[in-house]
């Protein structure tokens, strides 16, 4: 892949957080135009992934590059201004729960444009018409099911059309209707608007239907990347075992352990 | 294990968080902005934190007024000085009761329900969201509060003492039968502007701008669980009555 087509490249990454490495030498290239799904073992540093993106915390070593951008260097007023190019979905959303879904879309807007009121409005409306909710705009969140709220947090995440978005788990416990609108969703937004997709997920199969790009982060290194097919044929054993969903493998189902026979004779030995 | 370092050990903790609570309000003015925006929401945290704080204010005025005037007046009539009821109540409301008893009010009602609103916020990704749109929490999120604290408890002292003086000519003037003009004009003379009514407004002012800055202090470094949401509440209420009634006798200290 050649240095243009990268929207966002991680170059010999290390991250350690509270004395324990999340992510040592990781390299990773996020093709531009594409949807990418980033996945993982759950602890695997996917988050991370997404927050170094974000320039929510700073790498040990190495560089952070979105486009032209060296997130890793960024700070103060240079970071916001970066940030107003990228959309991100939060695990739940994170609307605002005093606000409406209206004012939530807005929120944005009113934030960092001088746009009128009027022309707000409008586009708040075809935010909220391109994720199916135009008609709860004054619908508060507690009043929507997750998945909704997921949605209108799409819209909101969208408000400043960004350049990149990042959606972090964005399909975590949506009911089979709510996922099926949630792939669309995601999958239209990219081509649509020719944009960079970021899916930090491990659903597989999910995936399979909707990413251009997987890598697969494990033991706080890239394991795997290619498209979804290459990688349902990998001979990579932790690929095979996580893209199969096998219970033991590389990542074993049991946590350490002594040894069975030496725990229960012990034990029958204390009685 | 030496006396000292014990000692060391025991005020370790609560200086490092008085430490971090006062990096948190340097932070937090220092990055003031007035624009259209930061004083609609101030405003909407004066009716959050102040109109809706106003039912429990009445109500615990009145009768506050009320026993104070009933204790007072039972123990002046014995030495035959009933008319000085009035001076009395009002005294003790402009310089004491008023400012203490409804920052520790505000504590409870407006107090809590910042704590838990931030602590909550935190625990949904509100906060990151914030921080990802480009939006800093301060301005948005912390700012306004302490404003509105500043202005809602010196507004809630003055309804407080207001309601208080009603309580108390309804039990001094309307069920004893007092003259209402000694009443009035005993109140009138003894009351000086500058020591007794502004110096209770200056502690209005300053004990709503501690509530204010504990309640956030408190949502912002809760634990991201329920059970740091319920203890980060807990504290608010702990922490500003304690710091309330110090701050009271050193600013009364200097007012005397």
């Amino acid at each position: 892949m050649t240095h243009t087509e990268a929207a966002i490249e991680l170059r010999n990454v290390t991250v350690e957080l509270g004395g324990r490495t999340i992510l040592e030498n990781l390299d990773l290239v996020i093709p531009a135009g594409k949807v990418t799904a980033v996945m993982g073992p759950s602890g695997a540093g996917k988050t991370t992934v997404l927050r170094l993106i974000t320039g929510q915390i700073r790498p040990d070593s190495g560089e952070v590059r979105v486009g032209d951008t060296r997130v890793d260097q960024l700070s103060g007023k240079a970071l916001n201004r970066f940030r107003r190019e990228i959309g991100v979905l939060l695990q739940n959303g994170a609307l605002f729960t005093d606000l409406t879904c209206f004012d939530n879309v807005a929120l944005p807007l009113r934030e960092h444009t001088e746009l009128p009121e009027t022309l707000i409005r409008r586009l708040v409306l075809l935010k909220l018409q391109m994720v199916g909710l135009r008609g709860a705009a004054g619908l508060y969140p507690r009043e929507l099911s997750g998945g909704m709220n997921r949605r209108v947090a799409t819209a909101r995440a969208m408000a400043l059309d960004p350049s990149i978005m990042l959606y972090d788990e964005p399909f975590a416990g949506l009911d089979p209707i709510s996922l099926g609108v949630s792939l669309r969703l995601i999958r239209d937004i990219n081509h649509a608007l020719g944009i960079t997709s970021i899916v930090i997920t491990h659903d597989v199969d999910e995936v399979a239907h909707l990413a251009d790009q997987c890598a697969i982060i494990a033991d706080r290194q890239l394991m795997a990347s290619g498209s979804p097919a290459e990688l349902a044929d990998s001979d990579n054993p932790l690929v095979r075992q996580f893209m199969q969903g096998l219970p033991d493998g590389p990542v074993p189902f049991h946590y350490p352990a002594d040894d069975l026979a030496a725990d229960l004779l012990a034990a029958e030995k204390q009685q | 294990m030496s006396p000292n370092s014990t000692g060391n050990r025991l005020f370790d903790r609560p200086l490092r968080e008085l430490g971090r609570a006062l990096l948190f309000l340097f932070t937090a003015i220092s990055r003031m902005r007035f624009s259209r925006l930061q004083v609609a929401e101030t405003l909407r945290q004066v009716y959050f934190a102040g109109v809706r704080s106003l039912v429990i204010i009445v109500t615990c005025g009145f009768f506050v007024g009320l026993v104070l005037t009933l204790q007072t007046y039972d123990t002046l009539t014995r030495f035959g000085a009933g008319d000085a009821v009035s001076t009395v109540l009002a005294l003790s409301l402009f310089r004491e009761l008023g400012p203490v008893l409804t920052a520790l009010l505000f504590a409870g009602r407006a107090g809590t329900s910042i704590t838990a609103e931030i602590g909550l916020m935190r625990a949904t990704e509100q906060l990151d969201a914030l921080d990802l749109m480009a939006i800093d929490p301060m301005e948005r999120i912390v700012q306004p509060r302490l404003i509105a604290g500043l202005i809602a408890v010196p507004a809630l002292v003055l309804i407080f003492n207001v309601t208080a003086i009603v309580g108390g000519v309804f039990f001094a003037v309307f069920l004893m039968g007092n003259d209402p003009v000694t009443f009035w004009s005993n109140m009138q003379a003894s009351v000086e502007l500058g020591r007794d009514f502004l110096g209770g407004m200056v502690k209005a002012v300053a004990f709503g701008f501690l509530a204010a800055w504990l309640a956030v202090w408190f949502g912002w470094s809760a634990r991201p669980t329920s059970e740091g949401v319920a203890l980060a509440t807990t504290q608010t209420v702990i922490a500003t009555a304690i710091t309330v009634l110090i701050l009271d006798f050193v600013l009364s200290a200097f007012m005397l």
